[in-house]
């Protein structure tokens, strides 16, 4: 167990020193998430203008629009981890089976280090940015230590529910190799059903009463509402519980699934 | 120009031959703008407008934005291949051809499967003209086919200058898209609503608003200058810097020798 996790760690760290090469890159997304946050946000400004039922507070809305920005590659399913789709479709898949680090593991390892290494770099500078924005265009960082663990732990979560569900994503490839049409309709459940396009407090009431329950709603929308402290306390506590079910349940699907699909690849002879 | 019309001809042959991941890929489009559009109508379930629009009007930008977009990506959307095509040195190749390099650049990366979009936007302006409270004359109905179609000009010279940075930097710059995709979703609120400091970049530096907002005032009857009127075919301006960057940078090219 403990010679694993060091495999799982430097393999993590590979990663993440290739990413960060991209110096560009990283600033080129820096920029995007700052105005894009800011469009949305004035946007919204106009639309809390009007009176209305507004289910967040103003300064709620605004700085989960902020973070939904800061944070995005983390919470992202369909990221760009090139060398698993070409790995499946060229059969070079067959060297990662041989090698002695069970591919689930391997896998949803590169995936997370994919996305944690460009999260980590962009999310403080567009936080900060967001941060320094005078009263209503600026985000409200959390204000207790609590509220901020609360967060922290819930991020975590959702980061393990989302890169699990891009696992299950990957796994389908092995059946159906042509990977444009799963990412888009992937891509688009994930993003809207999580509250990538609108939060999730402002879908209609018996609409929420299906998506409250999906794994989607296990990914960026409870950390989100933790951090702009929409949810709080025991209610907080419950998502964080409700997170833990699902990343559970899709950990043990995608390794069962896995487990299916190796055969079947070993059958074909890669 | 019988060549280029079998050029295009061929494109379209060749990705109709994948029909069932065609099909996938033309639903999926239809289906991502469909979730932008139950965004809107969830947050316009709760309020009845955004600054002095209705959600009706908000429908329509939503949907001429989508449409001139949807357009404009299928045509010129493919030339994000273009920072590849250099790196590769594929782009000599292209010039020694005895044809228009524009043209060569263009057809055969036209994105069809940009139909679902179209689509979808169509649907959407149908469902936002009776609600948006406009009283339609000939005059109207001139003017916002003027939007659309002026709109898909300068969503596809966007991507055209998007395209042709790369001549000087050799490598795609990622932050750009917020100036194609961006703007497809935040036009879907006139352009107004985002301050005017926004609404000035967008009516002098990029002429957005020329083809959405501006227009728009004039089919809700409360601007009715001739400026107003003819806002879209203004926008046109645009051509020619966008133009321009594009002959400076097929000029100033250098091959990368691969």
């Amino acid at each position: 167990m403990r010679a694993n996790i060091k495999i799982y760690f430097s393999l993590f760290r590979i990663r993440f020193n290739q990413n960060l090469q991209y110096r560009a890159v990283v600033l080129g997304a820096v920029v995007k998430g700052f105005f894009w946050a800011l469009l949305e946000v004035l946007g919204y400004l106009a639309l809390y203008r009007r009176a209305g039922a507004f289910p967040m507070e103003l300064s709620q809305t605004i700085t989960y629009v902020w973070a939904f920005q800061a944070f995005i590659v983390l919470f992202t399913v369909v990221f760009g981890d090139g060398e698993i789709y070409s790995a499946i479709r060229s059969g070079a898949v067959a060297y990662d089976l041989v090698r002695p680090v069970d591919l689930y593991g391997r896998w949803f390892c590169q995936s997370a280090s994919n996305r944690l290494s460009f999260a980590l770099v962009n999310c403080f500078p567009v936080l900060l940015m967001g941060a320094l924005l005078p009263k209503p265009y600026g985000l409200t960082l959390p204000g207790s230590l609590r509220q901020l663990i609360l967060f922290a732990v819930s991020a975590l979560l959702a980061f393990g529910v989302t890169v699990a569900l891009s696992m299950l994503m990957y796994i389908s490839l092995f059946y159906l190799i042509s990977q444009r049409g799963i990412q888009m309709m992937v891509r688009l459940t994930t993003i809207f059903l999580s509250g990538g396009i609108v939060p999730l407090p402002f879908f209609p009431e018996p609409v929420l009463r299906i998506v409250r329950w999906l794994p989607f709603a296990a990914m960026q929308n409870m950390p989100l509402q933790i951090f702009c402290g929409y949810l709080s306390g025991t209610d907080a506590l419950r998502g964080i519980v409700f997170q833990v079910i699902w990343l559970s349940a899709l950990v043990l699907a995608g390794r069962a699934a896995m487990g299916q699909a190796e055969r079947k690849v070993i059958v074909n002879g890669g | 120009m019988r060549l280029y019309w079998n050029y295009f001809m061929m494109t379209l042959k060749s990705q109709m031959q994948y029909k069932i991941s065609f099909l996938l890929t033309v639903l999926g489009q239809f289906l991502t703008a469909f979730t932008s559009f139950w965004g809107i109508k969830f947050i316009f379930a709760r309020i009845n407008g955004i600054d002095d629009f209705s959600y009706g009007q908000v429908l329509l930008c939503f949907s001429m934005i989508m449409l001139s977009f949807s357009i404009g990506e299928m045509i010129g959307g493919g030339l994000a291949v273009f920072p590849n095509l250099l790196r590769e040195g594929g782009f000599d190749r292209i010039l020694v051809r005895p044809r228009s390099v524009t043209l060569q650049l263009i057809v055969p990366n036209m994105d069809f499967s940009r139909l679902g979009l179209l689509v979808q936007a169509v649907i959407v302006l149908c469902i936002a003209v009776p609600v948006s409270g406009i009283e339609w004359t000939v005059g109207k109905a001139v003017v916002f086919f003027l939007m659309i179609v002026c709109g898909s000009v300068i969503f596809f010279c966007l991507f055209l200058m998007i395209a042709s940075v790369a001549f000087f930097t050799i490598g795609s710059l990622e932050f750009l898209n917020i100036f194609t995709y961006g703007m497809r979703q935040f036009g879907r609120y006139p352009f107004s609503v985002y301050g005017k400091t926004t609404l000035r970049f967008l009516t002098f530096v990029i002429p957005l608003a020329l083809i959405q907002y501006y227009p728009l005032l004039y089919l809700l009857d409360r601007e009715d200058g001739l400026v107003y009127m003819i806002s879209p075919v203004l926008s046109l301006l645009f051509l020619l810097p966008s133009y321009l960057l594009y002959r400076v940078g097929l000029r100033n090219y250098k091959s990368t020798g691969s």
